[in-house]
């Protein structure tokens, strides 16, 4: 990591705030995000991730602050851009093409793919099912599948951000664990990974940091280690929930 | 024998039916736009042949060489502006919108044609014909429509599923916004959608004009017939549009049988038929329904 | 929000109006008595304008109801036009005068729409707005094939010889005003019944409205029979001031697109829209008559241009900007002056 890039945080969110109509969804949240980095969003129902992570790849527009990526900013970027440029979500509820065969669903997204190590082939050797079940149509598969295929439909773009929102949203445990077990293959690439997550713990358990959302703030920032049971669970309610935290300025 | 030529006659229409309606089936599938203006385009088309392309020194015959792809550019430039604006507000504003598109062009054609009848004048051509059985006969002109009704859904079909283009639009029409997440610019893939409609509903239009006469008013009866093909055949199914509209001949032809006024009430019925009963259509997927 | 309004429970006052209603009731009661007395008052050929105006206000408030009020986007009201003009002539050729078959004709196409609801409401969208058009259509190639009303050439309204031109003039122009009188006069106590507010409820949110309990479909059947008898009433007064009944002149598309022009340049969802919408139309119409077909062509762009542009019509427009309703359905908060 020693060239010029590395002067600037490969994303950087700097105050930004969205609105859904009157609804503050996102409050003047502020990260970076760097090379190789998995920084987990973490936070209850409604706080805001999923419309922050949207924010990100172009779906909703901040209404104030700044998004930059390797030192640029993206906001006037459409959506279908900043893929290009290098930023991919694997959006909450996999979304893949359900009339298409796995195939096609990777082909889709390969098509405006930037260079890089990912390729059609280079998933199916990261899932070696897929190569037998390439002809299928996806509507077929299990849960756990089509999140693989979800996932592998993002990298084919050869992302230098790669987002994920809610991966382990209806799976089984053992399925979650399998998905979760090619994240450190991904980041070895430099990726930087950006997840967002209901189940702390499984956030925790991948993330090199983490960043808690409550009701659209951003209410505690550090590594996991660094993160008490009690701290996270004050950043996850709010402290009026919590007895002992009375000194929470508001 | 009569069944023979209620067959063979509502295949021949059946085709021309399809040539028009797969344009209309593909904005649906894509855009999820019923085009109302849709069959006016067509009439244009064939004004266009009759007026204009003798002034640029272009034969009737030939002048689908350049109103065809004339037209697909006509698609691309109408989705990307008006089209787009009435999607962006919402599927109630393209309604309207398409309708009020469909008024405005009916009468502007009545302006500046007047309501007179006019054909697309191929020469000796149109009234040939081959000797099939004892009382019936097969012309040329329908069975070249038809040829070419089957070679452009062939085509549209290796289209969507071999290229990468229209791979991104399956894409676009299953759903929009993880489409863009891989990349894809709806908007831009709308204006193909389009200008591929655009083209094959002014060649069927043109052929329309070869096979009988047209008038302004012609273009709201073929909309209609274009949709009770798509939908009898199935929203989301190239070759359920074929037989949507074979289905939808054969019924107006044993209509036009049974009592000649019956013609079109019969495929009418059909259409309500296949409504009450299967909605989604012979071919169609359920989910395909808007 | 028993919550909020316990906490100042005199700061709100819900209101129905900007005006006192005893201003909206004189107002209408004035140009109630003027229209009626309008063939004493105007030269003949304003009363003749009148009745087409009248004619076309009731289709229009009738395609605002089933389109901007309940969100069904019909093109085949031209359908009810032509079977309301058809009972009428059916029931006249029956022997009955036809100014009295005016109800009647009306309710057999109320009749006759309440089967049709069962196919056409299990669609949405554009594949609504088609197969209302299809029903239309079929509609007129089966009254075309009927010789006892004259099938495809028509046929002269039984009854009206024995009057006078100017009685019948007069007849059919007070006709025409009564029965946009009486639709109006209807959609407005319907939109201020309980039924108005099921059907904001549903524009809102249908899903919302549905689980809270109302009854959408059948919300939806009722305001479409309630359109169709009042395009039959269109139908039976174009037919007795016409009064040669034809299919090709009854059952005309056009009808179709002038009521969804005028209601969308008038504003949709509003009670006065219509009638605004109305009035630029036959401005538009009487000052282009001698440029065929195009009043059409431009009406109908600027139907395009509104619905992209300015959805809520020209009366949503001045609505917005003023704050004024004329005839209120709805109601609204209001904060006294501090």
């Amino acid at each position: 990591m020693s060239n010029g890039a590395t002067t600037h945080p490969l994303l950087r969110v700097r105050d930004v705030s969205v609105h859904h109509g009157q609804l503050l969804a996102v409050n003047s949240v502020s990260f970076d995000l760097n090379r190789g980095e998995v920084l987990a969003v973490i936070g209850a129902n409604g706080a805001g991730k999923s419309t922050l992570l949207r924010t990100i790849a172009g779906l909703h527009h901040a209404t104030s602050g700044e998004i930059t990526y390797e030192g640029t900013s993206i906001l006037s970027l459409p959506a279908h851009r900043r893929v290009t440029s290098g930023i991919s979500l694997v959006p909450e509820g996999r979304r893949l093409f359900q009339s298409m065969t796995l195939e096609e669903n990777l082909l889709v997204g390969a098509h405006k793919a930037a260079p890089g190590s990912f390729d059609v082939a280079a998933i199916y050797d990261l899932f070696p099912w897929m190569r037998d079940r390439r002809k299928s149509k996806v509507k077929q598969f299990s849960g756990g599948e089509q999140q693989a295929v979800a996932i592998g439909r993002a990298l084919v773009a050869n992302p230098k951000v790669l987002m994920l929102d809610e991966v382990s949203l209806g799976l089984a445990p053992i399925v979650i664990e399998r998905i979760y077990e090619i994240i450190p293959q991904i980041v070895s690439s430099g990726i930087g990974v950006l997840l967002v997550e209901q189940d702390v713990s499984q956030g925790l358990r991948v993330a090199t940091r983490a960043l808690c959302l409550l009701e659209g703030r951003t209410t505690l920032e550090g590594t996991p280690d660094q993160l008490t049971p009690e701290s996270i669970e004050i950043a996850y309610f709010g402290s009026h929930l919590v007895s002992d935290a009375t000194k929470e300025p508001s | 024998m009569t069944w023979f030529n209620i067959l063979i006659e509502g295949i021949l229409v059946g085709g021309f039916y399809a040539l028009f309606a797969c344009g209309l089936s593909l904005m649906f599938g894509v855009m999820k736009v019923i085009n109302l203006a849709h069959g006016d385009m067509a009439v244009v088309a064939a004004y266009v042949a009759v007026f204009l392309a003798p002034k640029w020194h272009v034969p009737e015959v030939w002048s689908f060489l350049i109103v065809v792809p004339l037209f697909g550019l006509l698609g691309y430039v109408v989705q990307r502006t008006l089209l787009q604006k009435s999607i962006d507000r919402d599927p109630f504003t393209t309604l309207l919108v398409t309708f009020g598109l469909s008024v405005v062009i009916e009468n502007l054609l009545l302006a500046i044609y007047s309501a007179n009848g006019q054909s697309v004048n191929i020469g000796s051509l149109v009234s040939k014909s081959f000797q099939l059985s004892s009382s019936t006969y097969v012309s040329y002109v329908a069975l070249t429509v038809l040829g070419a009704a089957v070679l452009v859904l062939g085509a549209l079909q290796l289209f969507l599923s071999r290229t990468n283009t229209g791979r991104v639009i399956r894409a676009v029409s299953d759903d929009r916004e993880a489409a863009q997440l891989c990349g894809a610019n709806y908007k831009h893939l709308f204006g193909i959608a389009a200008a591929i409609s655009f083209a094959t509903v002014a060649l069927a239009g043109i052929s329309y004009g070869v096979m009988t006469q047209f008038a302004p008013s012609s273009g709201g009866a073929n909309l209609l017939f274009a949709f009770e093909a798509v939908v009898i055949g199935g929203i989301g199914s190239l070759w359920g549009t074929l037989v949507g509209g074979i289905a939808l001949g054969i019924a107006q032809q044993y209509g036009a049988h049974v009592n000649p006024a019956y013609q079109i009430l019969f495929g009418n019925l059909l259409f309500l038929l296949v409504l009450a009963v299967r909605p989604q259509g012979l071919f169609g997927r359920k989910e395909a329904m808007a | 929000m028993s919550e909020i309004l316990s906490v100042k429970p005199t700061a709100l006052r819900v209101e129905r109006s900007t005006f006192s209603p005893l201003f909206t009731l004189g107002g209408v009661i004035a140009v109630a008595a003027f229209f009626t007395l309008a063939p004493w008052i105007l030269a003949a050929s304003w009363v003749s304008i009148l009745s087409n105006f009248f004619i076309l206000v009731i289709m229009a408030t009738m395609w605002n109801l089933l389109a901007g009020y309940a969100g069904m986007v019909s093109i085949g009201q031209q359908g009810f036009v032509g079977l309301g003009a058809y009972a009428t002539l059916y029931l006249a050729l029956k022997g009955m005068n036809p100014f009295v078959a005016i109800p009647f004709a009306a309710l057999i196409c109320g009749v006759i729409a309440i089967p049709i609801t069962f196919l056409l409401l299990r669609l949405r969208g554009g594949y609504f707005s088609v197969a209302t058009w299809v029903v239309a259509d079929s509609a007129m190639l089966l009254i075309l094939s009927v010789a006892y009303l004259g099938g495809g050439t028509g046929k002269y309204m039984p009854g009206l010889l024995s009057l006078s031109p100017t009685t019948l003039n007069h007849d059919v122009y007070l006709a025409t005003w009564f029965g946009a009188l009486v639709v109006l006069v209807g959609t407005y106590l319907l939109l201020r019944s309980r039924v108005g507010l099921l059907l904001s409820s549903m524009r809102d949110n249908e899903i919302a409205a549905r689980s809270a309990g109302a009854k959408v479909t059948t919300t939806r059947r009722m305001i479409y029979v309630v359109a169709a008898i009042g395009c039959g009433v269109a139908g039976a007064v174009l037919a007795v001031s016409q009064p040669f009944v034809q299919p090709g002149n009854e059952f005309q598309l056009q009808f179709a697109a002038e009521m969804l022009f005028t209601s969308m340049i008038g504003g949709l969802g509003t009670i006065e829209g219509p009638i605004l919408g109305s009035i630029i139309f036959f401005t538009l119409q009487q000052s282009l008559q001698n440029w065929g077909a195009w009043y059409l062509i431009i009406f109908g762009s600027l139907a395009v241009v509104v619905a992209i542009w300015q959805p809520r019509g020209l009366w949503g427009a001045i609505r917005d900007r003023f704050h004024v309703e004329l005839l209120p359905v709805g109601y609204r908060v209001k904060e006294p002056r501090a």
